[in-house]
Formats: C-alpha cells, structure tokens, sequence
C-alpha cells in the first residue's frame, strides 16, 4: 500500500524493524527445514559416494580382524564378528534404508492422498466404499498384516515395499479425507463450483493445495516410521536377507555381541537415528512454511 | 426487451432433521436481456436458494427442485434438467455468481494472478501469454491499482474491497451472460459497497449482461435495479419496476420495508417490523405475511394467494387488498429509540 502523505522518520524506523523481525522470524523457521535438508542431503550423498569413501566392498570377510574395535587400522568404525567393514556396510545399508523411506512412503503418500481426497469429496458411497475398505485394514494389527504378506511373497527388499504399499496407504487416506471434508464445505470450493470447473479440478487445484500440508507433514513422520519398520523386519529376518547389508539386520545380527562388541548394534542405531532426526526436522519445518496465510 | 431467463413455479424443498423446509414455494419471474432485477427480502426468505438453484448449486443434503428455469439463449433448455456436465459448462461461461463474504471465496493459498488466470482458461483455449494479459487486463478493469503486480498477491494481502473487486473479475472472466450476486456487498462498509455496486453497474453497461442482485437492503437495491422482486416466506410478494414498487407498494411487507428504512436526518429512530417470518417448516394456509399485517381480515387467513395485476401495467402484488396498502400502515412496527 502506498500512503498519500510523506511518512515521518518514526515511521521509516518503525517499518525497517518489521521488516528486519519478520525476516529474522522467517529465517528462524527456515532453519529447521535447512537443517533437516542438509543432513538429509549429507546421508544420501554418503550413501551414493559409498563406492568412492570405501574401497572395501560390505560383503568382503576379513578373517583375521573379527570384532575389531572403531579406529582400528583400515577399518575406521570396526569390524562384525566376521570381519566385515563396518563403514562399508553402514553406507551400503542404507540404500535400503532410504530406499524404503523415499520408494515405500512416496507412493503410499501418492495413493493414500487421492483416494481420502476422492472419498471426502465427493462424499456418499464412495466415501462409504472407500473408507470401509480403510477400516478394514485398520482392524488389524498393522505389523502383523506386513509380517503375513511378506511371509505370503516371500522375504525380499521388493517385498518388503509391497507390503508396505499395500498397507499404510490407509493413514494417509483418512488424514486426507478429514481435510477434504472440512475444505470442501468452504466457500471458496463453491465459487470454484460457480465457475464451471470441473470436479477433478476443484479437487486437485482447489482443495489439494489448502489440506496437502497436513499429509505432507505426516509422510516425514511416516519416512521415519517406514525406516525404522524396514529396521524391524530385517531385525525379525523378513527384510533383507544376508549377506546384504541393511541396517535393521546389522543390529540384529549385533545384538548377541551387544555386551562385548557395543558397536556392531549401535553405529547402525546411530544411523537410523540421523536420518530419523533429518526427517522430523524436515517435516517440522514443512509445518510451519505450508501453513496458509503465514509466509 | 428480449428475455434471457424465465423462471416458473421453481420449488426448491430442504430436507432437515426437523421436516422438509420449503425454502423456494412456486417463485416465477422473467429476467430481460441487459436487466437488472433486485430480489429482497430478510434473512431466510429464500432469496439465495433462488439463485442456487438456477445454477444447480444446492446446498449439501436432500434437496429437491422442481418448476421451470428457462434459459433462452441456448435453446430454451430447462436448467433443472441439464445433466450435471451440461450445466457445468453452462456455469461461468454463461451464468456466474459472486457470493456474500469474499474474504472465503477465494482459495487463500494460491496468489490472486494464479486464481484470475484459472478462470480466463477455464472456459476458452488461450495461451499462458494471452491468459495472462487477459486477466491483468481484467483485474485493471474491476479497478484495482497496478494489477500486473497484484497478480503475485495471496488474498489475504488484499482487502475486503479489493477482494469483492478481484471476485467479479474472476466471475466475469469468461463473459457470462448472467451474473448472480449474491449481496455482493453487505460484509463491506457503506463506501466500498458504493463502489462496488457502481463498479457492477458500469460492467454490466458495458457488457450488456444481465444481473440478479440478491440483498436484504432496500436502498441497495432500489439503487440499482431496474425491476424488482419483494420475496417473503419461499414466495414472491410483490414485483414490479423500481420506481413504481418504491413509489406505490402494493403489499403490505413492501411497504413496512420502506418504512423500516432510516431516514436521513431523522436520528434516533430505528423501525423493524414487528414479529418474525413463519417458519418455512409447516407453511400454515392463506396468506404468510397475515400474522404481522395490519390490514390483514379473516379472508386472509383462507385465501388462496396468488399475484394479483395492480393498476400499475407489469406491478403484481399477492395481496387482495393491495389498493389499500399505500394510504394505511401496513403494519406494526417496533419503535427502537436508540440515543
């Protein structure tokens, strides 16, 4: 807006500071997303670079160094019970691992948003069809649903993403449909109605973009859910099967040494936990840049 | 004048968990070419309703529709029954509405350009360029300053003005035929309303589109239109052109709106009329607005109502006694005398 009168040197000064407090409360809230993008971009660039940072391949068995300790000559995180290089199989592991947190949740983000967004839309017996089809998938215990589809199909990574796929898709479409009953009972979606679009835009462009955040949002916490589920059905022996390394299966195969050789479990816990931190900041500092009205 | 819209006995029923609301009773009315017809009436008259159901808008729930929404220039095809693509196209590129708050109306996480530019395309094969041109072009013309920067505005870095602005360029992107608006102005103080409704005003001029004006506020209304339809209680009570409804009314209610009207320079003096409209739930017989009238007899209470020629030629009154109701108070009001 610009004033028809010539402002006063308080006003220019009082302006200058607006500006500077909304820039500082805007680079506050930026910084947990940077943060969490960084560390995630330093985990997926280690993982890629894998083959240039370790020269040891993560199956490779060093017979003479079993158990070696971090910092031990030529292997800088240690060594498991049969020699093989920690850091090796860290970097390799996680490929896995981030594959499992990028590939299982996109997709069910993807699928679980379109068909809450389809069912809270358009309402009646779509909505009845499809959310009873939720229901169903949310009587049983979710673990339990993913141990017997694998056990059905057979342990395998690619497996493991299938059962993933068919299961949690369900958390996203009901998230999803409350948002999209809310939004389209707004009047913005009957002037969107008033104007002749067509019910699929009104859904994608109009109602999307005002409820996307909260399952945008939930997909970073579901990332770092689907790692640790990935960790899990390694650990039960449902995931990736050995040699391959992965880091759910390196810290259950170091469990039994827990006491004597802390390492073998911990470094790949420790793993987990930095890109699950990279995650929750990510999906933190989404939550406060998506929300409307506040940029 | 050729007619662009003929409404006959529309009904438009609610389903509530009390019973079924008649909220829309057999209205009937003909909208010309280039004309400007006012609809008025208080709160829950079914004034809006009217307008939904011509565009096929109903509220959510168990609705039904029935009677006639003839709309001639494309082929005299009934609007209620159009199937839903049909009527789909129809609306934006022939019939628009713009609606009461435009502080919701617009999508509050998209920019105002993006929103324009969507509606421009909606109806007609542009470019990005000329879709683009095209609505700074328009936004230019609802008046608002330096638009091809505003293009970049979210609606909550506008006003409530600028958005009711920015609302009927996007109503009008498409050249609609009719425009409904729905009190475009009543959440907006007295000065934006003026320049809205003169902003309206001019557009429709230029256009030559015609246009229902919705409000609940007579001097609007009277401001405006060329014709006007009093409603009260689902029905039509009185319509007629402007100057005659304001200078002769011919149903009580009419008459007790003007009179509830505050006059300039009469301060302290604030009239409603007494008593409240039936509830639309169980319509009792005879006349509705008997209860509240003070000319109204026991024939009232019986009489079969319907619009009744006036010695006005086109002013229909639904009141037997219509020649009595400009000498009379047609009802009682309530003196507020508010210091």
């Amino acid at each position: 807006m610009s004033t028809a009168w010539a402002a006063s040197p308080s006003e220019i000064l009082m302006r200058a500071a607006d500006r500077a407090s909304a820039r500082r409360r805007r680079a506050s809230r930026r910084l947990v997303l940077v943060a969490g993008l960084a560390m995630l971009a330093i985990a997926i660039a280690a993982i890629l670079a894998a083959p240039l940072l370790v020269s040891v391949s993560p199956t490779a068995i060093d017979a003479l160094h079993p158990l070696a300790p971090p910092l031990s000559p030529g292997h800088l995180l240690g060594t498991d019970q049969f020699g093989r290089d920690l850091l090796a199989r860290i970097l390799y592991g996680g490929r896995i691992d981030l594959a499992i947190a990028f590939g299982a949740t996109g997709v069910t983000l993807v699928f679980g948003t379109l068909v809450g967004l389809v069912a809270g839309y358009l309402g009646g017996w779509v909505d009845n069809l499809l959310m009873r089809i939720v229901d169903l998938f949310f009587a049983f215990p979710f673990l339990v649903l993913i141990i017997a589809i694998i056990a059905m199909l057979g342990p395998s990574d690619f497996n493991m993403f299938v059962a993933i796929w068919i299961t949690s898709w369900v958390s996203y479409a009901r998230i999803m449909r409350a948002q999209a009953v809310v939004a389209k009972k707004q009047q913005y979606v009957l002037a969107a109605r008033a104007l002749g679009y067509s019910r699929i835009r009104v859904m994608l462009r109009h109602v999307l973009p005002n409820t996307a955040s909260a399952v945008i949002i939930f997909s970073m916490v579901d990332a770092v859910g689907n790692i640790i589920l990935a960790a899990s059905l390694g650990f039960l022996g449902l995931g990736a099967q050995p040699p391959t390394p992965e880091w759910g299966t390196m810290i259950s195969d170091g469990q039994s040494y827990i006491l004597s050789s802390w390492w073998l479990a911990t470094i790949p816990g420790l793993a987990i936990v930095f890109v699950g931190v990279a995650f929750s900041l990510i999906g933190d500092g989404l939550a406060d840049v998506l929300r409307p009205g506040d940029r | 004048m050729t007619a662009l819209l003929t409404v006959s006995d529309l009904r438009a029923y609610l389903s509530t968990g009390q019973g079924v609301v008649r909220a829309v009773d057999g209205v009937s009315f003909t909208l010309g070419e280039g004309e400007i017809l006012g609809v008025v009436g208080e709160s829950g008259c079914g004034k809006t309703l009217t307008c939904r159901s011509i565009v096929g808008l109903m509220p959510p729930g168990r609705t039904h529709t029935s009677g006639e929404v003839i709309y001639h220039p494309r082929g005299d095809a009934n609007l209620l029954h159009l199937r839903p693509a049909e009527l789909q196209a129809l609306r934006g590129a022939h019939l628009s509405m713009i609606f009461q708050d435009p502080m919701t109306a617009l999508n509050p996480v998209r920019s105002i350009g993006d929103q324009l530019t969507e509606a421009v395309t909606a109806h007609a094969r542009l470019s990005r360029s000329e879709a683009r041109s095209r609505a700074v072009t328009l936004l230019d013309r609802v008046g608002i300053a330096a638009p091809a920067r505003r293009m970049r505005d979210y609606p909550f870095q506008f006003s409530g003005g600028m958005l009711q602005r920015a609302l009927i360029a996007i109503a009008l992107a498409s050249s609609p035929r009719l425009l409904l608006a729905d009190e475009p102005t009543t959440s907006l103080d007295v000065i934006i309303q003026d320049q809205i409704l003169s902003l309206l005003v001019g557009l429709q001029r230029d256009t030559g589109m015609s246009m229902i004006l919705v409000s609940h506020d007579l001097a609007v209304i009277t401001e405006v239109c060329d014709r006007v339809l009093v409603m009260y209680a689902g029905q039509v009570v009185e319509q007629g052109d402007t100057a005659s409804i304001i200078g002769h009314p011919r149903h009580p209610y009419t008459r007790a709106l003007l009179d509830a009207l505050p006059q300039a320079g009469q301060p302290g003096q604030l009239r409603s009329i007494r008593g409240a409209p039936p509830s639309l739930l169980q319509v009792p017989a005879g006349c509705r607005f008997a209860p509240r009238c003070r000319l109204a007899t026991d024939k009232c209470l019986s009489w079969q109502t319907e619009l009744i020629d006036t010695t006005e030629p086109g002013h229909l009154a639904r009141c037997w006694r219509h020649d009595e109701v400009e000498g009379t108070p047609a009802c009682a009001m309530d003196d507020s005398a508010s210091e």
